[in-house]
């Protein structure tokens, strides 16, 4: 299929997903939004798989055959009172997987000697170290999540008060590694130090906060999942990744104000204790 | 760069229509809806689609990470939907 009829369908499937959202905000057409947004997923996925870029058809089937069965078990045998964790989990993943993407195309930008130059080259790398960092921190984050949610970890405050300056210390070595890695300063290892260095500051960023915040933490994890996403769109230059994960992005930010308001809890005392700092990492990112 | 100003624009027209969509949401609401944009983020299931399927074959890393990538993606879409599905269901038969 050429890229026109690609790109329309892509089109469809990003408005299905806007419908769904809408429908999923009032009780009557909750269900009817849930049906769209998956039958707008499941029209993207076919109309990647007819892409012309896609040739190793044995690894995608195999990835979505134990995807789709490993998902099918875990939705079916799940406690309805543990929906929080499974939430938190799936989260993960989805963050994971743009970890996984951008991890990828660093790796195939490597190899390859890409034909990219310039400022085009210097968007493709910041993306991909923007992708990978949002989506390293959506994993171990929700990973921490999850376990105080399960009650594996400790679900009091964990930490101490200092705790948001060695954030914040992650936060801003992250950023310089992502600046020597663009400028080709840094190579593989760097790259490495980078995704570790996020996975830390996911683990740290959770920790401190409460098991009752929880949920509040989940759906800001949201937004982050679908700014990693939208950020693996900027690498791939796909509209559909791009308009889906800004729209997660931004709906995620906007349900966890709501959320936040509901539990009579500030933002920012959720994250920082009754400190007040700088908001959470790369917002604003692209 | 054109190509990049016409993404860049795509995602702050996007932005704010996420802001736009999400009002007021009955407090019941806000776990199915967040399970459901979450089952929406998954939708990196094509960038990973794209990467393992179109990915050289001079090094096993890029498969093997697009594998991966499919896998976490693909649990997410689905498990997502489905969840979100049950969830919903629960309520009206309770309401």
């Amino acid at each position: 299929m050429n890229s026109i009829m690609i790109n329309l369908f892509y089109l469809l499937a990003a408005l299905l997903f806007v419908m769904g959202i809408k429908g999923l905000t009032r009780p009557k057409t909750a269900v009817r939004g849930n049906r769209l947004a998956a039958l707008g997923m499941l029209l993207a996925i076919v109309i990647t798989l007819l892409d012309r870029q896609v040739i190793h058809y044995e690894i995608v089937f195999a990835g979505l055959a134990v995807g789709t069965l490993i998902g099918v078990l875990m939705a079916i045998k799940v406690q309805m009172t543990s929906m929080p964790q499974m939430v938190a989990i799936l989260n993960g993943l989805g963050g994971g997987a743009s970890l996984g993407v951008a991890a990828a195309s660093y790796f195939s930008v490597l190899a390859s000697g890409t034909e990219l130059s310039g400022v085009t080259l210097v968007i493709a790398k910041s993306a991909i170290m923007l992708a990978v960092l949002i989506g390293a921190v959506t994993f171990s984050g929700s990973a921490v999540a999850f376990g105080k949610l399960q009650e594996v970890l400790p679900g009091q405050v964990i930490g101490f008060s200092g705790m948001k300056f060695i954030n914040l210390g992650l936060l801003l070595a992250s950023v310089a590694v992502i600046f020597l890695l663009v400028n080709n300063q840094l190579g593989s290892g760097g790259f490495l130090l980078l995704v570790g260095l996020a996975l830390l500051l996911g683990g740290t960023l959770v920790m401190p906060i409460g098991g009752a915040d929880m949920p509040v933490v989940i759906a800001l994890l949201n937004a982050y999942s679908g700014i990693a996403a939208a950020a693996a769109g900027f690498i791939m230059g796909n509209n559909v990744l791009i308009i889906s994960g800004a729209l997660v992005g931004a709906s995620g930010l906007i349900l966890t104000k709501i959320m936040c308001v509901a539990m009579n809890r500030s933002l920012l005392n959720v994250l920082f204790g009754k400190m007040v700092a700088s908001d959470g990492p790369t917002i604003d990112a692209d | 760069m054109e190509a990049f100003i016409v993404l860049l624009s795509l995602f702050a027209l996007a932005v704010f229509l996420g802001v736009e969509l999400i009002t007021k949401v009955p407090p019941t609401l806000h776990t199915p809806l967040m399970s459901g944009s979450n089952a929406i983020s998954g939708i990196t299931i094509v960038g990973a689609i794209l990467a393992a399927g179109s990915g050289d074959e001079s090094s096993t890393v890029v498969p093997l990470l697009g594998f991966v990538a499919i896998v976490f993606a693909t649990i997410n879409v689905v498990a997502g939907f489905m969840v979100t599905n049950r969830m919903l269901k629960m309520f009206k038969r309770r309401g």
